[in-house]
């Protein structure tokens, strides 16, 4: 503020006072103005790099929450490729299974790797999957060989509802208890047992196309309408040339001129009970190749029963199963026109690991002729014992009573693997 | 049921989903209940209340069944198969086979403390959820005592 001054005129020594006080006033305001200009300026600088702080914190966030999901996506990635089992390429899955068995019979001994399997199936889509069975029998296989390598199964199986599959390729007859599951951990006994073997006979494919699923909660169905048998008629062997086993043309380039039909119907629909009925009707079994023995064809149509139950530690099987055939059949071997087998075995498992079983039933491959003398009546007895559920040791003795009076008794002892 | 379906039926109020690292102790119980260890790193599970629903893959015999399991206090109040991939065995998916498992829980020496009868041709299948139910019981006791992260 201007100093008041008296009303007399000031002199020269007193404007130049205050002119001196003015600059100095006006200097003081400079500076001021200066010092306030340059926190203005370190404010904004300030606030410039409070801005940027919060723009790298965005950006940090932002990038953290790609990293996470990087991360879930890696993970994912990971565990896809672990329930797939590691497989190289997704979609696809390997199994298999195998036994060794050592036999101790009146006929001889032997030591036999019977069966080494392995399945490989691809899935094409959820409803669409591919599986296949490849074995080799008795370890060693080619001209002259034992053994034989063997394409089990090759069908796509198309889910087209949730109930019901189509299936088409080469699959297991659904005839039977073990002709399907027949992993060696799944059944008593180093053998699979003789009725489902000379009669049904397990294992058996076919080449065709099929439906199966349920019908009802519990009520299951297979119909199935694939390549026939085709019976050695010229064997020199009587029985051989009517062998229901030896006519298994196993779709290697197999006379397709009859065509062959299953049926079979399910009933588990209460836990531990599993019963089964089962129909083929073969049109002809010499793939009309009949007309070299007098006839114009054998057609034969096959009756199956079986029957499981599980109940806590206790088990029971039973199967009846039944061959009733054209009676021109005849004129190859007599009585074979019937031909019929069953068996039944109750089993306890005492824990997880060990479990008994005795197994009684019968056969015969010339039913119908009662003077052929060719009932055969077996009764087995033996334990299994599980290493892991997968993996299983078995032991058992057979006493084969054959009424020709050529008996088979002995023991065997196996191991056995699935995965 | 597509395990969407099966996470929302299982609950009356919407529930949370978390998520269980399987380190030590979870791996040491699929080995010891499965046979293996769980083939994944972690596993989302989805708790309300006292319910905790989760979902577990396991193979029977040579592809995985996607199963779903609903825990309430330390007992199965539901077991659902969401996707069978075995050619045969598929009767484990109806609820004849399924309702065995309402109501059980774990005894002491990790078995299951019910009966479950099983289905012949279908062995290995029952096996994989029976142990799966066990499993599943575990983790859900676990997830009670364990730092889980959302």
């Amino acid at each position: 503020m201007i100093p008041m001054v008296s009303a007399a005129t000031p002199t020269v020594e007193e404007i130049w006072r205050i002119v001196q006080q003015q600059e100095q006033k006006i200097d003081r305001l400079e500076q001021e103005l200066i010092e306030s200009q340059n926190r203005l300026s370190e404010a904004q600088q300030r606030l410039g790099s409070a801005a940027v702080a919060l723009d790298n914190s965005v950006e940090n966030k932002s990038a953290i929450e790609v990293n996470r999901q990087e991360i879930e996506a890696a993970i994912d990635s990971v565990e896809q490729v672990l329930v797939a089992g590691g497989g190289a390429k997704s979609g696809a899955s390997l199994g298999g299974y195998g036994e060794l068995h050592y036999n101790n019979l009146d006929n001889g001994s032997e030591i036999d790797f019977h069966r080494y399997v392995m399945f490989l199936n691809y899935e094409f889509a959820e409803d669409l999957n591919f599986y296949s069975e490849l074995e080799i029998e008795h370890s060693i296989a080619g001209d002259g060989k034992v053994g034989e390598v063997e394409l089990e199964q090759a069908f796509i199986q198309w889910g087209f509802n949730q109930n019901h599959n189509l299936k088409f390729g080469l699959f297991l007859v659904p005839l039977g208890i073990i002709n399907e599951t027949h992993e060696p951990n799944t059944f008593y006994g180093v053998e699979r047992n003789s009725v489902e073997k000379n009669v049904i006979p397990a294992t058996w494919w076919e080449a065709g196309v099929g439906f199966n699923g349920q019908i009802a909660p519990g009520w299951g169905y297979d119909a199935a309408v694939h390549s026939g048998l085709n019976l050695d008629t010229g064997n020199t062997s009587a029985s051989k040339r009517t062998s229901i086993r030896s006519a298994r043309q196993k779709v290697g380039e197999a006379s397709a001129e009859n065509l062959a039909a299953t049926i079979r119907l399910t009933y588990s629909g209460t836990p531990g009970i599993k019963l089964s009925a089962a129909y083929q009707r073969q049109t002809d079994l010499t793939q009309s190749v009949a007309s070299g023995i007098g006839v114009s064809g054998i057609g034969a149509n096959l009756y199956e029963f079986d029957a499981q139950f599980q109940r806590d530690m206790f088990a029971f099987r039973a199967l009846y199963a039944k061959w009733d055939i054209d009676s021109e059949i005849n004129l190859l071997n007599p009585g074979s026109d019937e031909q019929v087998g069953w068996y039944l075995e109750p089993s306890i498992k005492l824990n997880s690991k060990l479990g008994l079983f005795a197994r009684y039933g019968g056969y015969d491959l010339t039913a119908n002729d009662s003077s052929a003398a060719s009932e055969k009546k077996q009764f087995d007895f033996g334990v299994n014992y599980w290493l892991h559920p997968q993996v299983v040791i078995k032991f058992d003795y057979q006493k084969q009573d054959n009424e020709n009076g050529n008996d088979i008794d002995g023991f065997n002892i196996g191991m056995g693997y699935s995965f | 049921m597509t395990e969407q379906e099966f996470v929302s039926q299982s609950f009356t109020e919407e529930p949370v989903m978390k998520s269980m690292w399987l380190k030590g102790e979870g791996q040491a119980a699929a080995l010891d209940i499965l046979g293996h260890r769980y083939p994944a790193l972690r596993l989302r599970y989805w708790i309300s209340g006292t319910k905790s629903a989760w979902i577990l893959n396991e193979v029977g015999k040579e592809k995985p069944i996607t199963i779903g399991i609903l825990i309430d206090g330390g007992t199965i109040e539901q077991v659902a198969i969401l996707a069978y991939r075995e050619s045969r065995g598929g009767e484990i998916r109806h609820p004849y086979f399924t309702g065995q498992f309402v109501g059980t829980g774990l005894q002491q020496d990790g078995d299951l403390d019910g009966v479950i009868d099983g289905i012949a041709g279908a062995t290995l299948s029952v096996r994989a959820v029976r142990n799966v139910g066990r499993y599943a019981l575990f983790l859900s006791a676990l997830a009670d005592t364990e730092t889980s992260i959302n």
